[in-house]
């Protein structure tokens, strides 16, 4: 039900680097969790509501829109690993521009 | 070249004009120090816990309501899962398939002809932060900054339907869409400040046909100039590549405004596969009619409201009606006004005309300016009241318009007062005849134009300050007598 490639896909989206033999360990077990799912679907669930949230007792929790005291630009910065102060300073990523 | 007809949609994110953040209390001011408004909720800092704030959830229902859309009794917040670092958290609180708001409708009015746009979804969601990729100290080529302040700040996104047929309704959707968000005042609206950002998709197909074409989506849209030039552009490349039998690839564009064309995007790896699932941290929402009917309540008048009221009420065409109430402060100025006294007509005139064209040239609007609606009002009435001429009004209000002062003591300092002493105007008028013999006889053998020749050089003696109406009927009594 779950092919390789898909378990290697799941990885990649998650930054997860997985071994040749995790990637068929997973396979498996991630097959075995979809085939009792749908052994679950085969059941009648008409007279149940649906779930759609894990907090369904509770509703509108909510704050005021009022302030509070943000991080000092030094604290914010220091927990980070490598800061340029003013800035976090992170391995250059694609930019979302434009290809010349 | 074969007859298409381009089916556009358009995603807006507007901010919300809260003070604190969607999530937690930290201020959501524009333009500070970067990094200075952040705390560990909005960092995504280990065992936080985020809670909504309220003012977030009521002005996105506000603008979903404005928007004629349908609240959804139930809604949640969901993860959206992609790695970029302008999200700390590797993933964005949004909403996914119970969203605030679905199936509304904006109104356009094209050349007089209304149509509807519909408004698929508004959703509630977390801006992101800023990354800066330019030369920051020569590490360009291996790092990017990142500044986390607008990391949190809520947001709106506004999808429509794939209702929009041209670039001219593009603007017009956009136009109104920012108006009624800055009337109900859940929005600045800064396309400027990107507090209101615009993405669009866009397809071809045959006139008449009722499939979808491919479509490419537009971004980089900085401006509605913007919108409008890149839907155009995208109408004449698409159509050469369908002329020419070629077929529109689907891809993501970036609208390039200093050269005027569209060009491909390297996107965020498998941008698509964001695996959505309901956030934990949050509770679900239930929006009850008593919550309703209270933002019903604070729901101020919407702009085509104003604008009925004003074609009914104050005799406004439907133009000048249209042009005011495009600024909620130009009208609130004109209503302001109104109730002070000024008629209506002669108000709406001189903000549609001088006020409107000092106020653009200057790229101001009328929050802007010291000017008042009682210094407009003195002003009217100072007119009716034969005190200054129409014409030195001009002068009055470019000076209150500048500076603040009443009209009155601008006339008093600028010894601007009307010349209405008959006497007096007789002796100017008795001058300008005798210096100008030749289009006296012109006036006498019958040229009438020649009469509006030496109005103008009594005006220029006086400075402009002739009484007019004196000024010709003087001026026919020494002719003429
Ligand atoms: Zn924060």
């Amino acid at each position: 039900m779950i092919d390789r490639e898909t378990v290697e896909h799941v990885a990649h989206l998650a930054r997860l680097k997985v071994t040749d033999e995790e990637i068929s360990r997973f396979t498996g077990q991630l097959s075995q969790i979809l085939e009792h799912m749908e052994k679950m679907k085969a059941l009648d669930v008409n007279h149940v509501p649906p779930t759609f949230h894990v907090l369904e007792e509770m509703v509108n929790v909510m704050r005021g829109d009022t302030r509070r005291e943000p991080l000092s630009q030094e604290d914010a910065l220091n927990m980070a690993p490598d800061p340029a102060p003013p800035y976090f300073r992170v391995p250059k990523v694609i930019e979302l521009g434009v290809d010349q | 070249m074969g007859v298409y007809e381009a089916v556009i949609g358009l995603e807006v994110h507007a901010e919300l004009n809260t003070d604190t953040k969607i999530f937690c209390g930290c201020p959501t001011r524009f333009g500070q120090e970067p990094n200075t408004q952040v705390c560990p909720v909005c960092l995504g800092l280990p065992g936080v816990l985020p809670v909504l704030n309220q003012a977030a959830l009521h002005k996105a229902l506000k603008a979903a309501l404005a928007l004629n859309c349908h609240i959804n009794q139930w809604s949640r917040f969901d993860r959206k899962n992609y790695f970029y670092p302008d999200l700390p958290k590797n993933y964005q609180i949004s909403q996914y398939d119970l969203p605030l708001a679905e199936h509304g409708y904006l109104e356009i009015e094209i050349d007089g002809k209304k149509k509807r746009v519909g408004i698929k979804r508004v959703h509630l969601e977390e801006d992101a932060g800023k990354l800066l990729h330019e030369d920051t100290g020569g590490t360009r080529d291996r790092f990017s900054m990142v500044d986390y302040n607008r990391t949190g700040v809520p947001l709106i996104e506004i999808v429509s339907e794939p209702d929009i047929r041209s670039p001219e309704e593009a603007k017009e959707y956009l136009e109104n869409l920012k108006t009624i968000l800055q009337y109900i005042d859940v929005s600045d609206c800064k396309m400027e400040e990107g507090s209101l950002r615009c993405d669009a998709n866009i397809s071809l197909r045959p006139a008449g046909s009722k499939t979808y074409g491919t479509r490419t989506e537009l971004k980089n849209l900085n401006s509605f100039r913007a919108v409008y030039r890149a839907l155009a552009f995208e109408i004449k490349r698409q159509s050469e590549v369908l002329d020419s039998g070629g077929a529109v690839e689907q891809e993501t564009l970036a609208w390039d405004d200093a050269r005027g064309v569209t060009v491909k995007l390297r996107g965020k790896e498998e941008a698509h596969d964001y695996r959505y699932f309901p956030e934990p941290d949050l509770t679900p929402l239930q929006i009850t009619e008593e919550i309703l009917s209270g933002i019903k309540e604070g729901m101020p008048e919407l702009p085509q409201q104003r604008k009925d009221r004003y074609m009914r009420e104050l005799g406004l065409s439907a133009y000048d009606a249209t042009v005011l109430t495009r600024s909620k402060t130009l009208s609130d100025f004109l209503d302001d006004a109104c109730r002070l006294g000024a008629e209506p007509k002669a108000a709406a005139n001189w903000l549609m005309g001088d006020i409107m064209r000092i106020l653009n040239a200057e790229d101001k609007g009328i929050e802007d300016t010291p000017l008042s609606p009682g210094h407009l009002v003195e002003m009217l009435s100072l007119i009716d009241d034969g005190v200054i001429s129409g014409k030195i009004a001009k002068t009055v209000l470019e000076e209150m318009l500048f500076t603040g002062k009443t009209p009155n003591v601008i006339v008093r300092e600028k010894g601007l007062l009307q010349i209405s002493d008959a006497s007096a105007l007789r002796t100017v008028v008795e001058q300008v005849v005798k210096d100008n013999p030749k289009v006296v006889d012109d006036y006498r053998s019958g040229k009438e134009k020649a009469l509006g020749f030496l109005v103008g050089q009594v005006m220029k003696h006086t400075k402009g300050k002739a009484n007019p109406q004196m000024v010709n009927s003087i001026l026919k009594e020494v002719l003429d007598g």
